[in-house]
Formats: C-alpha cells, sequence, structure tokens
C-alpha cells in the first residue's frame, strides 16, 4: 500500500501530544505513519458509483429543504385552489399556470407541499436517528463497558425491545401520548431505533475489551473512563455511522408508515409526505398521482440513505482494504 | 445440545418476564390510566368505577403486578371497545390469527423460494450487470414502504386489470365451511375445490406485497454469505482434491452460507408482523395486523395488549427455533 498519492494531500501531521512531564507521546507518532483507515476508506468511495447516486440524491433533498421557501411556487399552507375541488364530480385541481403539478383533495397546490414536505421529512429522519443514536450510546457503553449485573439488565429489556416489531413498538409508544404530533412520531420512531444502536456498541465494545490495544492502554495505567471513550468508542465509530445513515432512511419510512395509520399531526398547514400518501389513499382509484408523488419523493430520499450506507458499510469493511 | 436447549429456553422465560413487565408499565402509563384505556370512551362512571376495582387499582403496586400476571396466565386481556365491542380480546385474536399464520408463511416462502437461488446466482456472477441489477433492486424493495406497494400492486392487477381481488380473504358468494380456519387448507379439507381457489386469489396480492422485504433481505444475505463462503480455504482444498464441482457447491458453499440465511429467516418474522399491519389494512384482510391498526385508531387498549404479547413471544420462540437448528447445524456454536 502507498502512503503517498498524487491526489491525496498528505495531512498536516499533529503537533506531538505531551503528557505531564513534557514527554512526546512516541507512540501516537508512529500509529499515524502509513494509511489510515478512513483515508482508504474515503479513496475507494470516491470510485463507488453507488455512494455518488446516494450522495447526489441526499445531497439534492438537503437542499431542496433548506431552500424549500424559494423553490415553492406557492405558499404551501394555503388552500387556494378550494374552489376547484368537489367530491360530487370526484374533482381535484388540474395542472395550470402557476400550479404545475395542480392542488391536491384540499386544494393545496402539489408541488409546494412535496417541496415544503421535505423538511418534515429531513427534520424525522435527523431528529429520531440522533435521539435513537444518544440513548443507544448511553446504554450500550453502559452495558459494554461496565458488564457485570448491569450488562445483564440493560440487554434484557434491550432483547425484549428488539423482539417487539419495531412498527408495532412505535404504535405502543404513540399510544401514550393523547394527541398526536409530529414529535410524537418523532419520538416513538427514535425509541425504536434505541435498541439497536446499544446492541451495535456494545457487541463492539464486547469484542475489544480483551484486546491488545486495550490491554496495552491498561498496562500503561490509564484509567478505565478514558479507556472507553478513548480507546474502545472511537473504533466502534464506523459501524454506527453506516448504522446511523440506514437509520435515517428506516426512520423515514416508519414515520411515513405512522402517519399512514393515522397518528400524524392534526395540522395540515405543516405538510408532511407520509400524512399526504396516507390522505391520499382514498384517491387510489381515481388520481393515482396524489399518492405517486409523495411515495415516489419518500423512495427516493430513504433509497438515498440507504445507498450511501450499504456502500460506507463496503468501504469500511477491513476486509476489502486491498 | 441438551444443556444449551435449557439455557437459551431458561433466557425465554426471562424475555417473557420482562416483557409482561413492560406491559404492564406500559398499560399504566397509558393516558387516563388503565381503567379509562380499557375501558374505551363510551365507558358509564360506574362501569369504570367497577373496573378500577377489578383492576385492583387501589391496591399496592405489587399486588397490582400479580393479579395483572393471574390475568395474562389465564388469557384475560379484557374486552374489545373498538375491534368488535364486546368481544373478549383473546377471541379476536383466535379468530384472526390463523389469517396471518396463512399471509405470513405464504409471504416467507415466496421471499426464501425466489431469494435463495436468486442471491446464490447473483454472487456467483458477481460485478456483471445482473449481479448489480439484484444489488440496487433489492436495495429499491427496502426502501419503498410497503403501504404504497400494495397500493401500487391494487391499483394496477386489481383496480386497473381485474385480474385479481382487490379486498379480502374470500369472495362473498362462495360457500364455505370453517373447519381450522386456514382458508385455503379448510376447502381442500371439505372438498370445496372452489373456496380453495378463490382464497389463493385473495392471497396473491398481499403475500406477494409482503414478501417484497423479506425478499430483499435474504437475497442480500445470500449473496453476501456465498461470497464470503467461496473465499474460504476449505473451497480451495475440496478443489485442489479435484472434487467435482457439483459437489462443492452442494456440500461446502451452499450448506455453509445456509447458515446467516437461517438466522435471518427467524428475525424476518418480526418484520412480517409489522408489514403485516399495513399490507392487512390496504386489502382489508381480516388478520391480526388489520385488527392492530384498527384497535390502535380506535385507541382499543385491550387488543393492542394481546397483539403486543403475541407478536413479541411469536418472535422470541421462532427466534430460539432458530438458534436451536443453527446448533444442530453448526457445532461452534453449542460452546459458546
Amino acid at each position: 500500500m502507498s502512503t503517498t498519492s498524487t491526489t491525496d494531500p498528505t495531512p498536516v501531521p499533529e503537533p506531538p501530544r505531551r503528557d505531564l512531564l513534557g514527554r512526546k507521546k512516541r507512540l501516537d507518532d508512529l500509529a499515524d505513519s502509513g494509511v489510515s483507515l478512513s483515508t482508504d476508506a474515503w479513496r475507494r468511495l470516491r470510485r463507488n458509483p453507488v455512494f455518488l447516486l446516494g450522495g447526489a440524491i441526499i445531497t439534492v433533498f438537503v437542499l431542496v429543504a433548506i431552500f424549500a421557501d424559494l423553490l415553492a411556487p406557492q405558499d404551501a399552507s394555503v388552500t387556494m385552489l378550494a374552489d376547484q375541488v368537489s367530491r360530487a364530480r370526484n374533482a381535484i385541481p388540474p395542472s395550470q399556470p402557476g400550479h404545475p403539478l395542480g392542488g391536491d383533495q384540499f386544494g393545496y397546490d402539489l408541488l409546494s407541499r412535496l417541496i415544503v414536505g421535505s423538511r418534515q421529512t429531513l427534520l424525522v429522519g435527523v431528529l429520531a436517528t440522533l435521539i435513537g443514536l444518544a440513548g443507544g450510546l448511553t446504554l450500550g457503553t453502559l452495558a459494554g463497558a461496565l458488564g457485570g449485573r448491569v450488562d445483564t439488565v440493560i440487554m434484557r429489556v434491550v432483547d425484549v425491545l428488539l423482539s417487539i416489531p419495531s412498527l408495532l413498538l412505535a404504535i405502543s409508544i404513540t399510544a401514550l401520548f393523547s394527541q398526536g404530533s409530529l414529535y410524537t412520531v418523532i419520538v416513538a420512531v427514535a425509541v425504536v431505533q434505541i435498541p439497536v444502536f446499544a446492541r451495535l456498541l456494545r457487541g463492539s465494545l464486547l469484542a475489544q475489551r480483551d484486546s491488545d490495544h486495550v490491554l496495552a492502554a491498561r498496562s500503561l495505567g490509564i484509567k478505565p473512563v478514558p479507556i472507553v471513550f478513548r480507546h474502545m468508542l472511537p473504533n466502534a465509530i464506523s459501524p454506527v455511522i453506516v448504522q446511523s445513515t440506514l437509520v435515517l432512511a428506516t426512520s423515514i419510512i416508519d414515520a411515513a408508515a405512522l402517519s399512514f395509520l393515522g397518528v400524524g399531526n392534526p395540522d395540515r398547514s405543516r405538510p408532511e409526505w407520509g400524512q399526504m400518501l396516507g390522505e391520499a389513499q382514498g384517491f387510489i382509484d381515481s388520481h393515482p398521482s396524489l399518492a405517486f408523488y409523495p411515495a415516489g419523493a419518500i423512495v427516493l430520499v430513504a433509497l438515498g440513505f440507504t445507498l450511501v450506507g450499504e456502500s460506507l458499510r463496503e468501504a469500511l469493511d477491513p476486509k476489502n482494504r486491498r | 445440545m441438551l444443556r444449551f436447549t435449557v439455557r437459551r429456553v431458561l433466557q425465554l422465560a426471562v424475555v417473557i418476564a420482562v416483557l409482561a413487565l413492560l406491559l404492564f408499565a406500559w398499560l399504566r402509563s397509558l393516558p387516563g390510566g388503565p381503567a379509562s384505556a380499557l375501558c374505551g370512551d363510551r365507558c358509564s362512571e360506574a362501569a369504570r368505577a367497577q373496573l378500577q376495582t377489578s383492576l385492583g387499582l387501589d391496591r399496592s403496586l405489587p399486588v397490582q403486578l400479580g393479579s395483572f400476571v393471574g390475568r395474562v396466565v389465564r388469557g384475560d386481556f379484557g374486552t374489545s371497545t373498538g375491534v368488535q365491542p364486546g368481544v373478549s380480546a383473546s377471541q379476536i385474536f383466535l379468530d384472526r390469527f390463523p389469517a396471518t399464520v396463512e399471509l405470513a408463511l405464504a409471504a416467507i416462502v415466496l421471499a426464501v423460494v425466489l431469494g435463495v437461488p436468486l442471491g446464490y446466482l447473483s454472487a456467483r456472477r458477481r460485478g456483471t450487470w445482473l449481479d448489480n441489477v439484484g444489488v440496487v433492486g433489492s436495495l429499491i424493495g427496502v426502501a419503498v414502504p410497503v403501504f404504497f406497494l400494495a397500493f401500487l400492486l391494487k391499483y394496477v392487477f386489481a383496480v386497473k386489470l381485474g385480474w385479481l381481488p382487490s379486498a379480502g380473504r374470500q369472495a362473498v358468494d362462495i360457500n364455505s365451511t370453517t373447519v381450522t380456519g386456514f382458508a385455503t387448507l379448510d376447502g381442500l379439507l371439505t372438498g370445496e375445490y372452489d373456496a380453495t381457489l378463490d382464497a389463493l386469489k385473495h392471497l396473491v396480492l398481499p403475500a406477494v406485497t409482503l414478501a417484497t422485504i423479506p425478499f430483499a433481505v435474504v437475497f442480500r444475505i445470500t449473496r453476501a454469505a456465498v461470497l464470503d463462503v467461496l473465499d474460504e480455504d476449505y473451497v480451495r482444498t475440496a478443489e485442489a482434491k479435484g472434487l467435482l464441482a457439483r459437489t462443492i457447491r452442494s456440500r461446502h458453499v451452499l450448506r455453509n452460507a445456509m447458515l446467516p440465511v437461517v438466522t435471518t429467516i427467524g428475525l424476518q418474522v418480526g418484520a412480517l408482523l409489522a408489514g403485516a399491519v399495513l399490507t392487512e389494512t390496504v386489502f382489508a384482510y381480516r388478520g391480526l395486523g388489520d385488527a392492530l391498526a384498527t384497535a390502535f385508531r380506535e385507541r382499543d387498549y385491550s387488543v393492542l395488549q394481546v397483539l403486543i404479547l403475541a407478536a413479541a413471544i411469536v418472535y422470541v420462540v421462532v427466534n430460539l427455533l432458530v438458534d436451536l437448528s443453527y446448533a444442530l447445524i453448526d457445532p461452534r456454536v453449542r460452546t459458546r
């Protein structure tokens, strides 16, 4: 494996860290030679069409969410075409100047709602993943680092939570709230992810407990807490990144499923793709496009995150280093 | 092997005990407390007070937990308020159980019968366009929301083409005698073959919908497992020994690659139950999933708790069986 290549700028070496006595940490300097796993992974990722496609989808999606107000041709929270909706004639507003995709069954401008809805979807995905990750990190670290009885208790609860199908667990959690809202959905979807992350981290920490680098750190007299945080968790980071990317996709799909089953928020002024899709099901025979657009958006975004997650998994797998 | 089995069964008992505890805590924290939750909206003050007493809500927590466990063991989960008002929750479960088992079995058979051979083929032709189509296709399969796929199939095959029925488990005008509750089997037993055919027609779309995610997962796991095994030393040894390619493929590659696939099938059972909620809702297929969606909308907690408990128990039992079969196939597992 070559350490230099024409395209990679060589990383600037960090100034040597010093301990209390001013001795350089020579060991760390030695470890910096060679190509790190992440550099190597990145080099292979950039050539992977799967990653590039997924990354492109996510980039477009995030940009649309950020600039939604500028992109949306109409105000998405006003039923401006309501006079063209007729239940009796089963009519919804057709495509017309200013409304390229026409309106939906309430008289909202469909394109604007799709564009603005990207914000809710991004919010649900990111928040649910972050909460799930934080919870899983806490539980998994406690179980994996402390071991013993704490580990047993935590993992039994995690096992039980994993034994309840994710959607059922999410449903049970939303049932605890008397009023459905977007945040109910986020909390429910996030809680479902906690046991997944917890199990992943615990497994990774346990695998490292008897490994040579931890043994080395212990024999140097480093305290348990820094060992866990400085020596064990960083090594667990790559599976967590992969899992987070995949969870972004699943939480978006789960949230859509919950909205479809009717948990969503009663407030229609903030559009959400899953809710749009759920509310369009009554029109599947006459106006399938109402369901088709939000569904297409959900599929595309979920696919984007899945593609990136899978290509990351492949790139970070040490087995593939050549 | 015996010790391994005993240990796993004990673990299972612990999991179910913790599950009951969690369920108890869940019922206690429902909005309005368990009495009004189990009683429903259209519940008189007197009935609620009576329930309050019968649930022992005026007693201490440990006593309540004891009576809760007692009721669970007896199968007494209260009366449905929204799904079928007045019917006991466990009766609803028994009525609808066969439909979902039938649907889930059909889906898992489809997923395995298609997923394993295609995954194997994809691994053998690694990097060809066939392989790439398979991999991208399986990723799309996971990314498509189940309920949307259900819509799509319903729209194309039932609404537009009219090839298959769009809803229900059986046509209204079919005479059928219920023997086991499995619609496809009953017709065969009683000789009402038209009923079996009709039930099968009703099963096609929901089963295909429900099979997509397990199919995609089984495909990917099979492909990865075969790729892993092909690199193993024992395969090279077998080749070096001059064994027939056919023998290597069946005895060395497939047999070892099937281990993770068997595990995956067990893990997919949970996903199937979740998928069934959405699939049955769209196709108005009267099984447990449809009951769950209704119970959820109507806030029918007595039915919800039965279904959650049942789903989790089915899942852990299936995975226990998977573990045991795994230990039978692979001697290395037993010593762990």
